[in-house]
């Protein structure tokens, strides 16, 4: 087995998902879109301080990369476009709540009783993978989900492009 | 190294959390916002499964592939979800989805 | 020196000294991110002086040395205006979120052989993360303000911080490909015979051409254009804040230089004097330069500069990728790459 976690490290993890969960909750609860996309960048950093605890630093650093330097950017362009700063007052969620509250209660429930329940046996000793060994999985094993999502990626490019781009420009 | 089932019950949350919110925005960045907050959760489940349960050395990269591959995919989502809410926007000036009820305008 | 690892897993002693060398580290940090945006400051306000047959500052202190100081006494003093319908939570914050990843960014530089805080084995990808969370900070400012020009101003910041950062990365992966390696120590230690910016002339110009727009300077400095926008997503700060957002400018601009520094001009190699001495010299002669341009090239226009970036830079970087993992194929032969 691997040594038990530290108090240091349970305390970390502690205020990680702190930031994680309860950014989350604003995330979804906000009435400011502003605000809420601010939470959304909170919780996507506990994420990746959540990678650093499961040694997996690469993850980390291009999660950081992509969601909060280009994801969460967009988010934001598109706030700054589409939202007028009185919008900040309308109420932000439909009628469904309490259905809403009932349902995802009863998936939690469900998903945590079928966690916590299955006999999961972790491996003897943890050899998290480096960078290098990243690098040479992904161009050799997973050489065809790659360039499929090269692909994927042109295609979205060239797609949100064509969407986002007025008609009345060519006349 | 803190044990896998921690790991398991946040990214759990986080789900429900994304579920709860992409059925109850009324905007469309707000369910947009939600969905990532589930392809998060996913993918810091992979991450977790890989680093505590592996069969052999040779595997020891699939999770974090996938995760990885799961970021190149919410990127996209997310590029092609904001450009259709301008176009919504362009044409019906609101972005709430409850309020797009027409088929032409 | 203790590494995290052991503070993750370890004992308890062990605990006390890894934070003893952490609140080291910042206070270290802090000390010389201050002193040097400092010295920036008062080194551009000479040079931009000189440069135009002025003297600049002369009042405070021999050639006016102190004069950053009798500026920093004044912005402490100064009000703290809020605009009235600012949101004001975010318009406290956005300061902060633009400074914290400028300082963060210096947990790996390499200021010497053994004067790195961590070195850690992402290092470069690290900086260059931690540096984009910077963009938010500017978007709060932008949106905090509730200002015309201060939106406009934050939405074009980040366009060019967005559009740049493609090149700007891509610049640096032919030094990566060289290197095999992120580390920022063990990118400066294989310089040991040749800097990169011989190998890696293409790579070094991108850089620096990225690297200005990145900081926001001029001839790209649209963002803060004085004569269009008043000052782009600063103009409703004053006081601290302001400064915070001036300190993260400048502490920002020494970043730039210190990665160029280290990835191709051999960081802090060089022959006589101590290795510090050295990384410093060629950092602040970026710096020089950087400031040199300034004054040199007139401000372009928002469509030329989004061109030149997605048009010319980023073809040109990957170019200058494929030829250098060719390169790299060639001279290695069928044993390159490949970590088994």
């Amino acid at each position: 087995m691997t040594e038990p976690a530290s108090l240091l490290a349970w305390i970390a993890f502690v205020c990680l998902v702190a930031v994680t969960v309860g950014s989350a909750v604003l995330v979804v609860t906000l009435r400011n879109l502003f605000h809420a996309v601010l939470a959304l960048i909170a919780s996507l950093l506990g994420v990746a301080g959540l990678y650093l605890m499961l040694l997996a630093e690469f993850v980390a650093a291009i999660h950081v990369l992509i969601y909060v330097g280009a994801v969460a950017t967009l988010f934001l362009f598109v706030i700054m476009l589409t939202v007028r700063i009185d919008d900040a007052a309308l109420r932000q969620s439909n009628r469904q709540v309490i259905p809403a509250i009932a349902l995802c209660g009863a998936g939690l429930a469900l998903l945590l009783a079928a966690l916590l329940a299955a006999p999961w046996t972790p491996v003897e000793e943890i050899r998290p993978p480096g960078v290098q060994q990243i690098g040479h999985d992904m161009l050799t094993t997973y050489l065809l989900p790659f360039e499929v999502v090269s692909l994927l990626l042109l295609v979205a490019l060239v797609g949100a492009v064509t969407l986002a781009r007025r008609e009345d420009q060519r006349t | 190294m803190i044990p896998l089932a921690p790991f398991l019950v946040v990214s759990a949350a986080l789900v429900a959390i994304g579920v709860f919110g992409a059925l109850t925005r009324r905007s469309a960045l707000g369910i947009l916002m939600s969905i990532e907050l589930i392809i998060n959760a996913a993918a810091l489940n992979l991450v977790a499964f890989s680093q505590h349960i592996r069969t052999s050395d040779a595997e020891s990269t699939a999770g974090q592939m996938f995760a990885l591959f799961a970021m190149a995919i919410a990127a996209a989502a997310a590029a092609v979800g904001l450009s259709i809410v301008i176009c919504i926007y362009r044409n019906s000036k609101t972005v709430n989805v409850d309020k797009i009820d027409l088929m032409r305008w | 020196m203790p590494s995290p690892e052991t503070a993750l897993s370890g004992e308890p002693e062990s605990l006390l000294a890894v934070f003893g060398w952490y609140i080291l580290a910042s206070v270290l940090v802090i000390g010389f991110v201050t002193v040097s945006a400092m010295f920036l400051i008062w080194w551009e306000r000479k040079v931009s002086a000189h440069m135009q047959s002025r003297l600049g500052p002369m009042r405070v202190g021999w050639h006016g040395w102190l004069q950053s100081i009798a500026d920093a006494l004044k912005l402490l003093q100064k009000e703290n205006i809020i605009p009235a319908r600012a949101d004001r939570p975010v318009f406290w914050m956005a300061p902060v979120v633009v400074f914290i990843p400028a300082f963060l960014a210096y947990v790996c530089i390499p200021f010497g052989p053994r004067l790195i805080a961590e070195d850690l084995t992402i290092g470069l990808l690290y900086i260059l993360a931690i540096t984009s969370v910077a963009i938010v900070g500017i978007f709060m400012a932008g949106w905090a303000s509730n200002n015309k020009y201060s939106s406009l101003g934050a939405m074009r910041t980040v366009a060019q911080m967005v559009s740049y950062e493609v090149p700007l990365l891509l610049s640096l992966l032919g030094v990566v490909i060289l290197t095999q390696s992120l580390s920022m120590q063990t990118i400066v230690e294989s310089q040991a015979g040749i800097w990169f910016i011989a190998l890696q002339p293409l790579g070094f110009l991108i850089y620096i051409t990225a690297a200005t727009a990145e900081v926001n300077r001029t001839p790209f400095d649209i963002p803060e254009a004085e004569s269009e926008l008043v000052a782009g997503y600063h103009t409703e700060y004053s006081g601290m804040k302001f400064a915070f957002f001036f300190v993260a400018e400048y502490t920002n601009l020494f970043t730039i230089a210190a990665i160029a520094t280290a990835l191709f001009l051999g960081g802090w190699h060089g022959p006589l004097l101590p290795p510090v001495v050295w990384f410093l010299l060629k950092s602040y002669f970026i710096v020089f330069l950087l400031m040199w341009f300034r004054w040199t090239f007139p401000r372009v226009r928002i469509d030329q500069m989004i061109g030149l970036g997605w048009k010319v830079l980023i073809p040109l970087s990957f170019l200058n990728l494929i030829l250098t993992s060719l390169v790299v194929l060639l001279l290695q032969g069928g044993s390159a790459g490949g970590v088994s």
